[in-house]
């Protein structure tokens, strides 16, 4: 399932509700996605980030990340598969995404919560707009992002 | 056709979206781009650099070569940084 939304989720009554009547369900795997408060990667000399706006393409972004959705399931035997994305402006500490894998053994459900993250990033058609001292600046995407997305189309199931 | 821009390619044209009617010699993407280019010094701004701007042709990806004809949704955008 798919949400694409302004508003803030509870990533604990998310899990909690997840499955909950499928008895073949033997793990769930968890992965949120949260705001830093720094420019870059290092955190000790990047600028600090007072907001971060994600911008979004209505539509598509809904149509990408139903295909990646159905490309996990065709991957692994998921008896579920959740993902929500936020878009708006959001602070550090805020959650930006949360992707739920649900499958009757763990090995599934952590390979294709890490697929559908990997995937998403350089897919899903979402935008940053950081906030410094300096003003708004876009984040521009980051090879190594593609170079984790394409381990996934090289190995398969790995 | 109906053409939509994201993120610094929005700023750089100065609109999100606008409708345009090409001549029929703009049959693909990259016709298209050097069609748009002409249209102002915001266009070519946004378009200066191909290696940063993808392409979706009715919300699918679509490569340089892709055909464009009039109906069609084609968004410009910098590569997507979500997640």
């Amino acid at each position: 399932m798919i949400r694409v939304q302004r508003e803030d989720f509870d990533a604990g009554a998310e899990l909690n509700g997840f499955c909950a009547a499928n008895g073949k369900v033997g793990g769930v795997a968890c992965f949120v996605g949260l705001v830093r408060d720094y420019v870059g990667h290092d955190p000790t000399a990047g600028e600090t980030v007072r907001a971060m706006t994600l911008e979004h393409y209505p539509g598509m972004t809904e149509r990408q990340l139903a295909a990646i959705e159905a490309e996990a399931r065709g991957r692994w035997p998921l008896e579920d598969c959740l993902i929500i994305h936020r878009h708006g402006r959001l602070e550090p500490g805020d959650r930006i995404v949360l992707v739920l894998t649900a499958s009757a053994h763990r090995e599934a459900a952590f390979q294709a919560c890490q697929f559908l993250i990997d995937w998403l990033k350089t897919k899903a058609p979402f935008w940053k707009l950081e906030e410094t001292s300096d003003g708004g600046q876009w984040v521009e995407a980051r090879s190594s992002d593609d170079e984790l997305a394409a381990r996934w189309a090289k190995d398969g199931n790995r | 056709m109906k053409l939509l821009y994201f993120a610094w390619l929005r700023s750089k044209v100065g609109m999100g979206e606008e409708t345009v009617a090409p001549p029929a010699e703009v049959r693909d993407v990259s016709s298209l781009i050097a069609w748009l280019k002409e249209r102002g010094p915001g266009h070519a701004a946004a378009f200066a650099d191909l290696s940063v701007v993808r392409v979706a042709v009715n919300q699918d990806y679509a490569g340089l070569d892709h055909p464009v004809r009039a109906g069609d949704e084609v968004a410009f955008f910098p590569p997507v940084t979500g997640g």
